[in-house]
């Protein structure tokens, strides 16, 4: 009895051991990847040039008109492409899933490909569709004789907003397709039966449903549209300047790492945030709706 | 009783009867429906009833508004609704797998149709509370779906179609989805429902023939997309008027005879099974000289004479089955199989004992050999 005990608790510290080895090997590599440079710009961000701690910097970045208005534009951008995002995901996903027509399949493969793609793409598709030179304008100019471009939308926000769309729509479409295949036709069919008309339905049956779904592609919208890069870059927008894009400047074409680690920081801590929240909110949705999505 | 949303569409008593007219239903161009002629009466129960691919569920969801004829119209009551979307219909409609809703609790499932229909929220909760007492569902208004069992969900399923006072109620295999047990109590409580509700007209789709037999007061029995037959439902299970009715709506036995002739003033027929003769009730399409099927329900033979004109069949046993409450042997007559279905005996009879089966000439109907 007693040897065999003992056996037994040699053999649990033995699979304990295993546990222990296979937790930490990939924590060792978060840790040489992720946390050791995250540090490094942490702990840039509280230092001064000779090395020594010091929060001037941080003031001054924070006491900058240019950081105000790159705050307010990162998160207006992420916020009105995220809501696009939802709009058009909510349409088209609905669409595919409830208005059977032919090339419904062929079309979400294509939007899975959308996913595949590099984000500057679009950016780079819409200056030849979109730009001043691009082939609407060039069409209109020709059209109608005109001696400038008419459209230019595409270098301000809301050109940024657009590539956004295109590009991140199809991660609200994925979790929305899911979640809309497992509504019961029935449960559509009965309350039609019972007097509900479209709207209802959709406000009633379908959208409580699909809340969870849209929670979760509209916050990992927020979150890479705050983080979004290539697009802001190559669409080369006048007077939009985001985080990212501040940090860019600051770091590699004014070589000021210590402004560049503070707005690195703010970003940082503005998309921990949102993931945070959308865990929150999934949460509190979810509680009501296990087992729905 | 307090007139809410609910009421102020609802056609006037007795006209809730369901008119089939010449309805035919193609995806395609494949036809799943075909020209179905029929009517469910005001207050009565019609179960529709046929194997799968049918066009018994296409036939009721014809009436629901989620397939349109191809061709044919379709009545409730003096309405042609054959143009008119689900929701303007007043119908209340249960299916097999409940489809409550699972994100609202069980008053709010209920109260579902009425809140569509813009009754007054007193109406709303007086209604909700009526329904859910009705199926004895009264303790459960703050639950959700997923808080209660098949059973449960199937009894709110049914209160909240019964909420909007519908003129028609469509089941859609209502209760395939629970089991033996808790099916039969299911039943029973239809059964009470019906008489508690007189004039609501129920349109049932199943597949299984006892719960069509148990509840209906006429069965119509489908088969690749055609009527078979209808009928009050002992009638049509005492004289199928054809083979796929006699061996669709219960077992039946079924002896291939010869009609010999007329008796009785031509309400019997005297036909001839091997070298028995045997005595059955005629069939006017059915002359003298024709083949045709003689169909004797497994409890209509005994072991036991049956009085002056009793039949007799002589046999040989091929196999027994004790199931409980009653014995089933399979006996061998003239080359064909026969099941009998007796109360369990003492003594039964073993493999290759020698019987004799007896059955009254009211038990058995004579059936066109070709008409299947």
């Amino acid at each position: 009895m007693t040897a065999s005990s003992t056996s037994g608790k040699s053999s649990a510290a033995g699979s304990f051991d295993l546990r222990a080895f296979w937790i930490a090997a990939p924590l060792l590599v978060l840790a040489g990847c992720f946390f050791y440079p995250l540090s490094l710009i942490v702990g840039q961000a509280f230092k001064n040039d000779a090395g020594a701690f010091s929060l001037a910097t941080m003031a001054a970045v924070f006491g900058s008109t240019m950081f105000h208005e790159a705050i307010l534009h990162t998160i207006g951008i992420a916020l009105g492409a995220s809501a696009g995002c939802l709009a058009l995901g909510f349409v088209l996903a609905f669409v595919v899933s409830f208005v059977p027509f032919p090339g419904a399949g062929l079309l979400v493969r294509l939007i899975d490909t959308v996913i595949a793609l590099p984000t500057f793409l679009v950016a780079l598709a819409f200056t030849f569709l979109y730009g001043s030179a691009g082939i609407l304008n060039m069409s209109l100019m020709a059209a109608f004789k005109l001696p400038l471009p008419p459209v230019d939308f595409l270098y301000s926000a809301w050109g940024v907003i657009l590539a956004e769309v295109t590009v991140y729509t199809p991660f609200v479409m994925r979790p929305l397709l899911a979640a809309f295949s497992l509504i019961e036709t029935a449960q559509i069919e009965v309350a039609a039966s019972l007097g509900a008309g479209f709207w209802r339905i959709l406000r009633q049956i379908i959208l409580p449903a699909a809340l969870p779904a849209l929670l979760a592609g509209g916050s990992l919208c927020l979150l890479l549209t705050v983080n979004e890069f290539g697009i802001v870059l190559f669409i080369g927008a006048k007077g939009v300047i985001t985080l990212p894009l501040m940090i860019y400047d600051k770091a590699i074409q004014e070589f000021d790492y210590g402004t560049a680690c503070v707005i690195a920081l703010v970003n940082i801590l503005i998309s921990v945030g949102l993931y945070f929240l959308y865990r929150f909110a999934l949460g509190r949705v979810g509680g009501n709706r296990a087992g729905l999505v | 009783m307090a007139n809410g949303g609910a009421d102020k569409a609802a056609p006037p008593a007795g006209s809730s009867g369901i008119g089939f007219e010449s309805v035919t239903v193609a995806y395609r161009g494949n036809a799943v429906l075909r020209d179905l002629t029929l009517t469910v009466e005001p207050g009565e129960i019609l179960a529709i009833i046929g194997p799968s691919g049918s066009g018994k569920t296409t036939a009721l969801r014809a009436v629901a508004g989620f397939v349109r004829p191809t061709q044919g119209r379709i009545r409730i009551g003096q309405r042609d609704v054959t143009d008119l979307p689900p929701h303007a219909r007043d119908l209340g409609m249960v299916v097999q797998n409940y489809a409550l809703f699972p994100h609202m609790r069980i008053e709010e499932n209920v109260a579902f149709g009425l809140r569509a229909r813009r009754a007054p929220e007193e109406t709303v909760r007086e209604r909700v509370k009526e329904c859910l007492r009705m199926v004895g569902m009264g303790d459960f208004m703050g639950r959700y779906p997923r808080e209660l069992s098949g059973g449960q969900q199937q009894r709110i399923a049914i209160a909240r179609a019964l909420a909007i006072r519908p003129i028609v109620l469509l089941l859609d295999e209502p209760l395939s989805a629970l089991d033996a047990q808790i099916r039969r109590n299911m039943l029973e409580e239809l059964g009470q429902l019906h008489r508690a509700l007189p004039e609501l007209t129920v349109l049932y789709v199943t597949h299984d023939q006892t719960e069509a037999l148990t509840l209906a007061d006429r069965i119509a029995i489908m088969r690749d997309g055609r009527l078979v037959a209808h009928g009050p439902s002992r009638a049509l299970y005492r004289n199928p008027p054809n083979r796929f009715t006699a061996e669709f709506l219960g077992r039946a036995n079924l002896l291939p005879v010869r009609m010999e002739s007329l008796e009785g003033g031509g309400r019997h027929a005297r036909v001839r099974f091997g070298d028995s003769p045997l005595l059955a009730e005629a069939q006017a399409q059915l002359r003298p000289g024709a083949s045709c099927l003689l169909c004797i329900r497994p409890h209509d033979l005994t072991l036991e004479p049956r009085g002056m004109n009793g039949n007799v069949i002589h046999a040989r046993v091929v196999s027994t089955l004790w199931q409980g409450d009653q014995l089933s042997i399979a006996v061998d007559a003239e080359g064909t199989t026969l099941r009998l279905a007796s109360h369990p005996l003492a003594e039964p009879p073993r493999v290759g004992d020698s019987l004799h089966l007896h059955f009254g000439p009211e038990a058995a109907t004579l059936i066109a050999e070709d008409d299947r």
